[in-house]
């Protein structure tokens, strides 16, 4: 699994953006993550716990926002939510549909220590 | 407690052991949690475009023939076109071996213990692996339908491969690595008669259903059914992106010369 991988880098951004601020430490990290991100959100949070070790973001909680799945249909226009095997329109059936909101891997913000 | 590392915490007093502390600020960041390797990524793109080369990525699960495409591709398209192969996988040197054994220059990198392969590894790859000359490079990533699809790794176009053996639901199944695909291949149709629960009407119905519209081949590298399209498909791939080259550069209609 890659979770700790995407955790690696997410702290690498975490810690130069608390360098930026010159932050004496870091208290909460908020990302948003879709169900289309492919990251399993359990196991970031264990591999967090690993990851956030050693860096100044290490005794930081990981605040988790879930995107919704929703897409937009091109031919109806309808504007639906969806499953991640199931992405056609919902009303009409068609499969020509456009991901709104649900591939997200997003760092939204960091809570710095001053 | 310590409040520096967090080497107090255990699971049952976590949820305790973070309340927010009074006097933080939130900073805004909004950046892709992967920007890192996205940067990189669009580094070895750049690099790849600079010499004209079509970088497409083979991900599948282990086994579905992705060198065995890659060695019937070579017999079909080398005297055409000049290959590259960067092979990844966790260990051993089989695979670019087999490459090699075809006349074709192969690079491969041993990840260890990680799943995919991410552009900053390919990018060591490249420092090794002089580009000049080729056409088309193949970055075959280790087998594994999951954590490939998230790395970026500058390539122009992604093939995955799905072999009757494994069932028709695995675009269900695997959703993110099925949407990242610009082409479908259904590998080992030569098996097709012996696996009759394989059906490919459904497995083009579940790869529809993620809203996807790539074209979808049936192939066999072994008695050879359906590689012709599958070599047009390159060499239309090829010719679009030497155009597109071509007009970035300001150069009409036949795009970049190679090896520079």
């Amino acid at each position: 699994m890659h979770e700790l991988a995407v955790c690696q880098a997410l702290l690498r951004q975490v810690e130069a953006v608390a360098a930026e601020k010159q932050a004496r430490g870091v208290e909460a990290v908020r990302v948003r993550i879709g169900p289309l991100a492919g990251v399993e959100v359990a196991l970031l949070e264990e591999a967090y716990l690993v990851a956030r070790e050693g860096t100044c973001a290490a005794g930081s909680r990981l605040i988790v926002e879930h995107a919704p799945l929703e897409v937009s249909c091109t031919a109806c226009g309808a504007r639906s939510a969806a499953e991640p095997a199931r992405l056609r329109c919902p009303r009409c059936g068609s499969p020509d549909t456009r991901l709104l909101s649900g591939d997200e891997l997003l760092l939204v913000s960091v809570n710095l220590v001053f | 407690m310590c409040d520096s590392c967090g080497c107090t915490v255990s699971p049952g007093n976590r949820k305790h052991a973070y309340t927010p502390v009074a006097g933080t600020t939130a900073v805004t960041v909004l950046k892709n949690l992967l920007a890192e390797n996205d940067h990189a990524a669009a580094h070895n793109r750049a690099h790849f475009d600079r010499h004209g080369v079509l970088a497409v990525n083979l991900m599948s699960a282990p086994g579905s023939g992705k060198t065995a495409l890659l060695e019937a591709t070579i017999d079909a398209l080398g005297q055409a076109f000049r290959i590259g192969v960067i092979e990844g996988d966790l260990e051993t040197e089989n695979d670019a071996a087999r490459i090699r054994a075809k006349g074709v220059p192969a690079w491969q990198i041993t990840t260890g213990t990680s799943c995919h392969l991410d552009a900053h590894m390919v990018h060591a790859a490249l420092h090794a692996f002089p580009l000049a000359g080729l056409d088309i490079l193949f970055i075959e990533n280790v087998g594994n339908l999951v954590c490939p699809a998230s790395f970026d790794l500058g390539q122009h176009r992604n093939v995955v491969l799905l072999s009757v053996p494994e069932g028709d639901d695995k675009p269900a199944k695997y959703p993110v690595m099925f949407r990242a695909a610009h082409l479908v291949l259904l590998t080992k149709s030569d098996l097709l008669p012996v696996l009759e629960d394989f059906d490919p009407v459904r497995a083009e119905a579940h790869l529809r259903d993620l809203a996807s519209s790539v074209p979808l081949m049936t192939l066999s590298a072994r008695t050879g059914e359906g590689l012709a399209a599958w070599c047009d498909w390159l060499r239309r791939e090829l010719a679009t992106h030497r155009a597109r080259l071509g007009m970035a550069h300001g150069v009409a209609g036949c795009g970049v010369a190679l090896g520079e």
